[in-house]
């Protein structure tokens, strides 16, 4: 049953609002660092590495559960200096709690939107509703990892018309990048169990948190972020 | 056979109120020289081209800024990363900041150059009281001029009042995947960060500010902004951080 409810937690159709987003990919096809599948490989390599494995990790802490969730909310906004990234992570975190509460009913999940009425980073949502699924550290780590590539992937064959053959090609050759990726939050989320937050990786990518302002003020946009 | 000489260093200074410096104690590679700074407030240079890690050193430099006091620290020439021979392990460059209950740092230092071939970690620790000021800017330029760059890793956390404020780990050059893509660096060869800290930014905190294309000041959870810019080239990026520096009118 689990590895079922890890492919409906990773699926882009799970009702969680993710296919609204494009994960900077707009901003970075508006200014020419998206052209085409190779820098589309490039963009969501560096993607998965820097935001992606930040991502993982608060997820597997999440669902490790060693770590309160408004401690691991506190870690993601030390490494979200962009506030239009924070307003949409936690915009994305009240979407999936509430697909994940009607999904995997949980007393846990219940007492996270009671004791956070404003909404956590979704990364943290992700790992607390893979353990009420059932999932392991890892498994929440790889779905975030994924998400983060799959995002502005599937964004790009809308924006810049690539083929979807080529796109999903690039996802494809990700793969041994992502079980890296998901291996390493998972050793993370470990550490921060006995050590604290401090030990989560902070990889921060410039242009994301540069382009996510000019995205979030343009007027007229494809993608909300 | 150099791989063996490997440098260690540890400068500490510490700095008291009304300019006065208790401790200042360069070592070895890390000089720190007292310089002509402001009435009340003391002013440190790191000199030397001394100041040059190589593949396998390890540097230290503390800094404690006592209650009340103000301290400024700027370095005299920018920090090559150089490779060193037979190193394997990278050099590291570990910065420690503490800033007491009404105290104020000036973090200025001069840019790192991370020459191709070279390998180095920097962490930079700051741990701020509830109402200590801080105004700390971070220059990284990969490689000199037409040359790729070594692998160069930089942190800054930073804890405001006991809890975290900003945490940003950047890593470029070979070993990190993607880092020249459209999500991190997208060919550029200079990147930055400009942090004030300031208690009156919880009063009126900074609106999020484009500085150009490449460039923008954002607020973070805290009184504090941040300054995030990557350029062409150091000039340019120096550039788009004093912009900021002049939005958040601490030139």
């Amino acid at each position: 049953m689990t590895a079922a409810a890890l492919l409906l937690l990773a699926d882009g159709r799970f009702p969680a609002g993710a296919h609204a987003h494009s994960g900077g990919a707009e901003e970075a096809v508006r200014a020419g660092r998206i052209t085409g599948p190779e820098t589309l490989a490039a963009f969501c390599r560096g993607r998965l590495h820097t935001a992606g494995l930040t991502a993982a990790a608060l997820a597997a802490a999440a669902c490790a559960g060693a770590v309160p969730p408004g401690a691991l909310d506190a870690a993601a906004d030390a490494r979200t200096p962009s506030p239009a990234l924070r307003a949409t992570a936690r915009r994305l975190g009240r979407q999936l709690l509430r697909a994940a509460r009607a999904t995997w009913p949980a007393p846990e999940l219940d007492a996270v939107a009671r004791d956070h009425p404003g909404g956590l980073h979704q990364p943290v949502v992700l790992g607390l509703a893979a353990r009420a699924a059932g999932l392991a550290p890892r498994d929440a780590a790889l779905a975030a990892a994924y998400e983060s590539v799959g995002g502005p992937t599937t964004a790009t064959v809308r924006l810049l018309g690539l083929d979807p053959f080529d796109a999903t090609a690039v996802t494809a050759r990700l793969a041994g990048d992502l079980d890296r990726v998901a291996d390493l939050a998972t050793a993370a989320a470990d550490d921060a169990a006995a050590r604290g937050t401090d030990a989560l990786p902070a990889a921060s990518a410039p242009l994301l948190d540069i382009a996510a302002e000019a995205h979030a003020a343009r007027p007229v946009r494809l993608f909300a972020s | 056979m150099n791989g063996g000489a490997r440098v260690s260093a540890h400068a500490r200074v510490t700095a008291a109120p009304g300019g006065a410096l208790p401790v200042l104690r360069g070592e070895g590679a890390l000089a720190l020289r007292r310089t002509r700074g402001e009435p009340g407030r003391a002013q440190v240079t790191v000199v030397g081209a001394m100041s040059v890690p190589l593949t396998g050193d390890s540097l230290r430099l503390t800094a404690v800024v006592e209650p009340g006091a103000a301290l400024s620290v700027t370095s005299a020439a920018a920090t090559l990363a150089l490779p060193g021979q037979g190193a394997r392990e990278p050099a590291t460059y570990d910065t420690e900041l503490t800033v007491g209950e009404g105290g104020e740092l000036r973090w200025l230092p001069e840019p790192v150059i991370s020459v191709r071939g070279s390998a180095l970690r920097m962490t930079t620790r700051v741990t701020l009281a509830a109402t200590a000021r801080l105004v700390l800017r971070e220059q990284q330029v990969l490689g000199r001029a037409g040359e790729e760059p070594g692998s160069l890793t930089t942190r800054l956390v930073v804890a405001h009042g006991g809890r975290a404020l900003l945490d940003q780990e950047l890593a470029c050059g070979p070993g990190a995947p993607g880092w020249d893509g459209g999500a991190v660096i997208g060919g550029h060869r200079a990147v930055g960060q400009l942090l004030v800290v300031d208690p009156a930014l919880a009063e009126k905190p900074a609106e999020p500010l484009a500085l150009g294309a490449t460039a923008v000041l954002t607020p973070l959870v805290g009184p504090a902004a941040l300054v995030t810019a990557v350029a062409p080239d150091a000039l340019a990026l120096r550039g788009l951080l004093d912009r900021g520096a002049a939005a958040l009118g601490v030139v």
